[in-house]
């Protein structure tokens, strides 16, 4: 799956090398040149057809190799609407990369505390997907309880909050007490890690 | 009658101190949801699933449907203090409740709101219980070609009535179904969009996707865009109400829910268009024309009922028909398929303590919601001035452990940031993510239900329309589909009036409904 970050790609690849010829007599090739590029350019919707495209190419291919067995049951087989699903996914691609070439654009949600008018801050999204991985990774050899807190509080000062104290004791209070009450009251072992072996 | 028995035996269940407790839970945490920004109730209660593995099924669902209601009865308190609706039901509150709370009188209008639900809910419950019984011994006798047909209207409503972009919704329709194909086949066992991978051969949980397109998309998107000016929020006294405002206000009170609630029941979307049709309605029919839009005390009680009652009209489709009309009540679908629970037309004969009880807790939690909503207002309003990182670095912590106690397994973690991912790219593309959730959860059944239908008629396609019903849907799907074309010639055809209200009395309404679909703003699911 291609990240929302790098998705809006095309822009950028489109970038060919300038034109060298720069005469006055060439400048009938440059309109057009221009043209294409101020077409993608501020069109990153584009991606989302290309990952459609991607997934309807991965349905549809997934399908086609699947090995059809004797057993089925019914006339309608395990194919028949992932087929349908593939085709609709290429579809809707062509579809949607026509409308944004015509100008179409989805409205990015608005929402309390998101402002439209800032430019995207990538940055922080990266951080805090960088957090989220490593607490998959950590979960198993440290525990629920350290990783949790980890996550909190890595988050939290991803987002802008640097209170040295308030923030940790916030993330562990807040992971123990969750660490607590899956284990005790769901019945859903979190695992506890060496902390919970020392104490 | 029988109806009104079973009703006594559910308060039975739903008065029992530990299910009071949950209900009493439920709506405060509904409130609190529905005030906190960036939370919307389908998130909560998708962030709520992992304890479907150790509670109960009555007491997780009266504690489901207390953050669904509550969650309404909170939006709008953000809506009139902050202007921010703190729900995308709670749009239409903002248009008078805030004017009001600026010239002084929002304790009026946070009255006129929490009343306006407790009526909404109240009279939308009873609907509830007069008609889900019916409705499901109706519903009893359909098939697997009426539910495929329900199915088809169900991904063609989301994905036509509500946004403004039919082909965005139908990208993240596709989006949800595929995600829904992973796995095994459930007929023949044979292994899609594996890739081998003996993770993803049990599929992709439910609980996994809900939380990764609700919970972690909706906290990067608002990571990637975080508003470092926030808005002040007004200061408010306890709510109350003159006699003046009383007589203003019964009215629209009582004619909320005649709007909500069949637009809950229905697959549009939930409670947005039901909200806007009250404006309008509550618009026509004033004596105070004039202050509408400077603070109009029926444009918040009408919409504000109608927003309850349609939450009681998606609870009919959900519990007789096993159909979700909104992202709360998809999710709700997914905690009871977490169960092994189908709701569905048997659902009262199979689980008569479970329904029940859930809809007496509807009573109960309407009459804690009141009780605790007028006097609490205030206090509810503090909770505007919680730190931002905190509020979305508890989402993904949340999130992260919900995923984890799916089974224990780092790697749903991964999936989870992936599917988060996918959330981001639809919120910054305007793709809606409510056909993308409902294409999750109800694409596996929609399929299993047509092969049956096949298997039924022999491969014979006419197997999917042999029945009244199953034709009737298709029927309305056409229309649907054709709606903006048959909009258009129709606007062709007579002068271009504005409203155009008299012209073609019947098409006109749903027309308007299209407009408020457009007209979505502040989503939050």
């Amino acid at each position: 799956m291609t990240t929302p970050s790098s998705a809006p790609t095309p822009p950028g690849r489109a970038e060919a090398p300038a034109p060298a010829h720069d005469g006055p007599g060439t400048t009938d090739s440059r309109p057009a040149r221009g043209g294409w590029r101020d077409r993608l350019r501020g069109r990153s919707e584009l991606g989302v057809s290309l990952l459609l495209l991607a997934v309807g190419v991965l349905v549809l291919s997934d399908t086609l190799t699947m090995e059809t067995v004797a057993n089925q049951r019914g006339p309608v087989g395990p194919r028949t609407v992932p087929l349908a699903v593939g085709i609709a996914l290429l579809v809707v691609a062509v579809v949607l990369a026509v409308d944004v070439l015509r100008g179409g654009r989805g409205e990015a949600e608005a929402g309390e505390d998101v402002d439209l008018d800032e430019p995207s801050d990538w940055r922080t999204v990266a951080l805090l997907a960088g957090i989220f991985l490593a607490t998959a990774a950590l979960i198993d050899p440290l525990g629920f309880p350290i990783t949790g807190a980890l996550l909190f509080w890595g988050s939290a000062y991803a987002l802008g909050s640097r209170n040295l104290t308030r923030d940790p004791l916030i993330a562990a209070v807040l992971s123990l007490a969750t660490f607590a009450a899956f284990n005790t009251l769901l019945g859903v072992p979190l695992p506890g890690g060496p902390l919970m072996g020392v104490l | 009658m029988e109806s009104l028995s079973s009703l006594l035996d559910g308060f039975g269940t739903a008065l029992t101190p530990l299910n009071l407790l949950w209900a009493a839970v439920g709506v405060l945490l509904g409130t609190a949801i529905g005030v906190l920004p960036g939370i919307g109730p389908a998130m909560a209660v998708a962030l709520l699933l992992p304890v479907t593995y150790g509670l109960d099924p009555i007491g997780a669902f009266i504690m489901f449907a207390g953050i669904y209601y509550g969650g309404m009865f909170g939006g709008s308190t953000t809506s009139i203090l902050l202007n921010t609706p703190g729900e995308s039901a709670a749009v239409v509150a903002a248009i008078e409740g805030n004017p009001m709370a600026k010239s002084g009188r929002g304790s009026q209008a946070l009255a006129a709101a929490a009343i306006g639900h407790f009526a909404g809910g109240m009279i939308g419950t009873i609907l509830l219980v007069a008609l889900a019984p019916t409705v499901a011994s109706l519903a009893v006798d359909i098939g697997a070609p009426d539910y495929f047909a329900i199915m088809v209207l169900a991904f063609i409503a989301v994905t036509s009535v509500l946004g403004s972009s039919r082909i965005r919704g139908f990208a993240a329709l596709l989006i949800g179904l595929t995600l829904g194909l992973v796995g095994l086949d459930q007929m023949t066992g044979q292994q899609r969009l594996t890739f081998g991978s003996l993770q993803l051969s049990d599929g992709i949980d439910v609980v996994i996707v809900a939380v990764g397109l609700f919970a972690i998309g909706e906290a990067l998107w608002v990571a990637a865009r975080l508003r470092h000016t926030s808005g002040e929020s007004m200061p408010v006294g306890r709510p109350w109400l003159e006699r003046g405002d009383l007589r203003r206000t019964w009215k629209p009170w009582l004619r909320g829910p005649a709007i909500g609630f069949p637009f809950g029941a229905i697959p549009a979307g939930g409670a947005e268009i039901p909200t806007f049709l009250s404006y309008v309605t509550e618009k026509r029919l004033s004596k105070h024309k004039n202050e509408f839009g400077k603070g109009a005390i029926e444009g918040v009680a009408g919409p504000e009922s109608a927003s309850s009652a349609s939450a009681a009209g998606t609870l009919v489709s959900l519990l007789t028909l096993g159909l979700p009309t909104t992202a709360v009540a998809a999710v709700m679908l997914a905690a009871f398929q977490q169960y092994g629970i189908q709701p569905g037309p048997l659902l009262f004969e199979r689980e008569p303590d479970l329904v029940w009880g859930l809809i007496a807790s509807l009573f109960v939690g309407m009459v804690l919601l009141l009780v605790l909503n007028l006097p609490l207002a205030p206090v509810w309003a503090k909770l505007l001035r919680i730190p931002r990182p905190y509020l979305y670095a508890g989402i993904l912590f949340f999130a992260a452990v919900g995923a984890y106690a799916v089974g224990g397994e780092a790697i749903d973690m991964v999936i989870l940031l992936v599917i988060g991912l996918i959330g981001l790219m639809m919120r910054r593309f305007g793709l809606p993510v409510l056909p993308a959730i409902i294409g999750v959860i109800l694409g596996p059944a929609a399929e299993q239900q047509l092969r049956r239908a096949l298997q039924i008629s022999d491969g014979s396609v006419t197997g999917l329309v042999d029945t009244p019903f199953a034709v009737t849907v298709y029927a309305v799907i056409a229309v649907l589909l054709a709606w903006p074309y048959l909009r258009r010639l129709a606007g062709r055809g007579r002068p271009a009036g504005p409203g155009g209200d008299r012209g073609a009395g019947g098409p006109a309404d749903p027309g308007g409904s299209g407009e408020s679909g457009g007209e979505k703003e502040e989503s939050k699911v």
